[in-house]
């Protein structure tokens, strides 16, 4: 396994990319294209690049404008502004207006760590779930972000991207298949479906087998990076086969990916389950080994919460 | 002015050019299907559709570039009616300009109309932007000002904002950004009838001095009264353009113009006419 890298520099260097490949994708930005890292992008193509200074709704709104000219724009900031501040805007001129705008939100999450609870942003996959039409990939590291950039820009219409602050180690080699609401099953097991996304997939990898150790339990693992549309067929297979559900995000229980496949299960086929996550609170400042420690989120929490699982 | 001052120099078909005489006719048939086409949907937005009648008139028949037949024509210039709650302005005019016949205009607000309560892209042709919720256009045509200016066009890019919504925060940042990035591409216009839903600008949040505000944030700011077809030309035309500045124009207007009983009543901001009511205006604007 190499070096831990993390999914916004992923995310910068395949602007870069599309960049090179396509003339009309144009990236905005919102004062932090440090930390999103499209300031790779800007650097290499400057006349393409549009800061909007700390002005997440005129960004949205300018995102659209450029949409409705035939450009493809990539709008940057963290997750917690350009989803959450921003969210109205994304509903009407993205949103409804079904325009081809691409919304890169980073540091998503608790990871994000020392800055605290007003910028780990828990709640961006609630609100962009609720807006029809709204693509929503979340990848699991570098690997899976190259292919979900382009992928995003390929399709037509809204896209909201989530990206990490932390490094992460890399899962995936040369050979790893994306495809926008395709589930991938990393593992196959008969126990318990253990789905997540992001950083949690890794966690879901280390907690199976800390299952197999601990219980002899084979558990089916799934990257979920397209949380909407969601995989219906996978979810439903996966519990189906194990009997058990456990899901993983750095989010909220309330309105993520834990809730989208309690929807699928509830109505298609009803499965004892867990949800893994933010539980209905705010983070804190710490580290962010430490808040994942402190608010239930690491492999033993997610093996724990499948072995209670009747 | 005369048609050949705001003729293009670029192959684009030239604006319709109508005289001055025609465009007050063509305000006044807009004037006239806003007023039927409210009463027929039994509600809507009177007062802010009505002052925008002779601006939209302009922009339509006169200043740009555009052409019915293709609506998705890329160089055709854009227009963005920011206060979307006046959309049966947008709507009479489009339907006269062509782009959609005019019985289409009396399914306002009616389940499976494309003419949607606030103007839906998605649905009509020739709506350049989905609006409704205020303070929100504004950002657009920035980001479509930018795209022109990226495929080095001559597209100009006419947004028209209300006065309540000048309330909105968004319009000042999109105000900042216009001038940071030096659209003299942009044109807005601030449709000034100086009344919001609950009453007047001043007593409810007050805007004034609002040409002071703009200058400040870097616009070069016309002001004109809103009903005076040649000032609205002069003010609208490309040699009125100041060289890296986006265009400001505060257009004065009356909130209803055009029929006695709705000019300056706060109330017909968001009621429709009825019967009656509507009877007597078709009569005040004539056959």
């Amino acid at each position: 396994m190499s070096d831990n890298i993390a999914t916004r520099k992923a995310y910068g260097e395949a602007l870069v990319e599309l960049g090179r490949a396509n003339p009309d994708v144009v990236v905005l930005e919102a004062d932090l294209s440090k930390s999103t890292m499209s300031a790779l992008f800007a650097k290499e193509f400057p006349d393409r690049f549009f800061n909007f200074g700390v002005a997440e709704a005129d960004m949205i709104g300018a995102a659209a404008g450029f949409a409705v000219s035939g450009k493809i724009p990539f709008a940057s900031s963290f997750a917690v502004f350009c989803t959450g501040r921003a969210w109205e805007q994304v509903r009407l001129v993205v949103g409804y207006a079904q325009t081809n705008v691409k919304i890169g939100g980073s540091h998503a999450g608790i990871t994000v760590g020392e800055d605290g609870a007003s910028h780990q942003m828990n709640e961006d996959l609630a609100l962009m779930r609720a807006i029809p039409g709204m693509t929503i990939l979340v990848p699991a590291d570098a690997v899976e972000m190259k292919l979900a950039v382009p992928a995003a820009a390929a399709l037509k219409g809204p896209v909201y991207i989530r990206l990490g602050r932390m490094p992460v180690p890399v899962l995936f080699d040369g050979d790893y298949r994306f495809e926008i609401g395709r589930a991938a099953k990393l593992r196959e097991g008969k126990d318990v479906a253990l789905i997540g996304c992001g950083i949690m997939v890794d966690a879901c990898l280390q907690a199976a087998d800390i299952l197999k150790e601990k219980a002899d339990w084979s558990a089916t693992v799934i990257n979920m990076s397209t949380i909407k549309p969601l995989d219906r067929a996978a979810v439903v297979d996966a519990a189906r086969t194990c009997g058990r559900v456990v899901t993983a995000e750095e989010h909220s229980i309330i309105g993520g990916l834990g809730s989208a496949v309690a929807e699928v299960l509830g109505e298609e086929c009803p499965t004892s389950m867990a949800r893994i996550g933010l539980k209905d609170c705010f983070g804190e400042s710490g580290k962010p080994a430490e808040l994942l420690e402190k608010y239930e989120m690491n492999p033993q929490d997610i093996a724990e919460a499948a072995l209670g699982l009747s | 002015m005369s048609k050949q001052e705001v003729e293009s120099k670029s192959s684009a078909p030239a604006p319709q050019g109508d005289t001055v005489s025609l465009l007050q006719e063509r305000a006044r048939q807009i004037r006239r299907d806003i007023i039927m086409m409210l009463a027929e949907a039994g509600s809507g937005h009177p007062g802010g559709s009505l002052s925008a009648a002779d601006i939209v008139a302009c922009l339509y028949f006169h200043i740009m570039r555009h052409d019915p037949a293709r609506p998705d024509w890329p160089e055709r210039d854009r227009f963005v009616l920011s206060k979307g709650h006046a959309c049966p302005v947008l709507y009479a005019a489009l339907a006269e300009a062509g782009y959609f016949p005019k019985e289409q205009l009396m399914s306002l607000r009616k389940l499976g109309s494309p003419l949607q309560g606030h103007p839906d892209m998605c649905k009509v042709p020739g709506v350049e932007m989905t609006t409704g919720s205020l303070g929100q256009g504004l950002a657009t045509g920035v980001g479509m000002a930018l795209a022109a200016k990226l495929d080095k066009s001559p597209r100009r890019i006419f947004v028209m904002i209300g006065d309540g919504e000048s309330q909105e925060g968004q319009i000042w940042e999109a105000s900042m950004a216009a001038a940071h990035y030096k659209l003299d591409n942009l044109t807005a216009i601030l449709d000034f009838n100086g009344l919001q839903i609950d009453g007047p600008n001043a007593e409810v949040m007050a805007v004034q001095p609002v040409a002071d505000k703009w200058k400040a944030f870097g616009w070069n700011v016309v002001e004109i009264d809103g009903h005076d077809i040649p000032q609205i030309l002069h003010a609208l035309s490309p040699d009125r353009k100041a060289a890296g500045k986006p265009t400001m124009i505060i257009a004065h207007t009356v909130k209803g113009k055009g029929v006695s009983f709705m000019e300056g009543v706060v109330d017909f901001h968001g009621k429709a006419p009825n019967k009656e009511q509507a009877e007597k205006a078709l009569a005040e604007l004539g056959t």
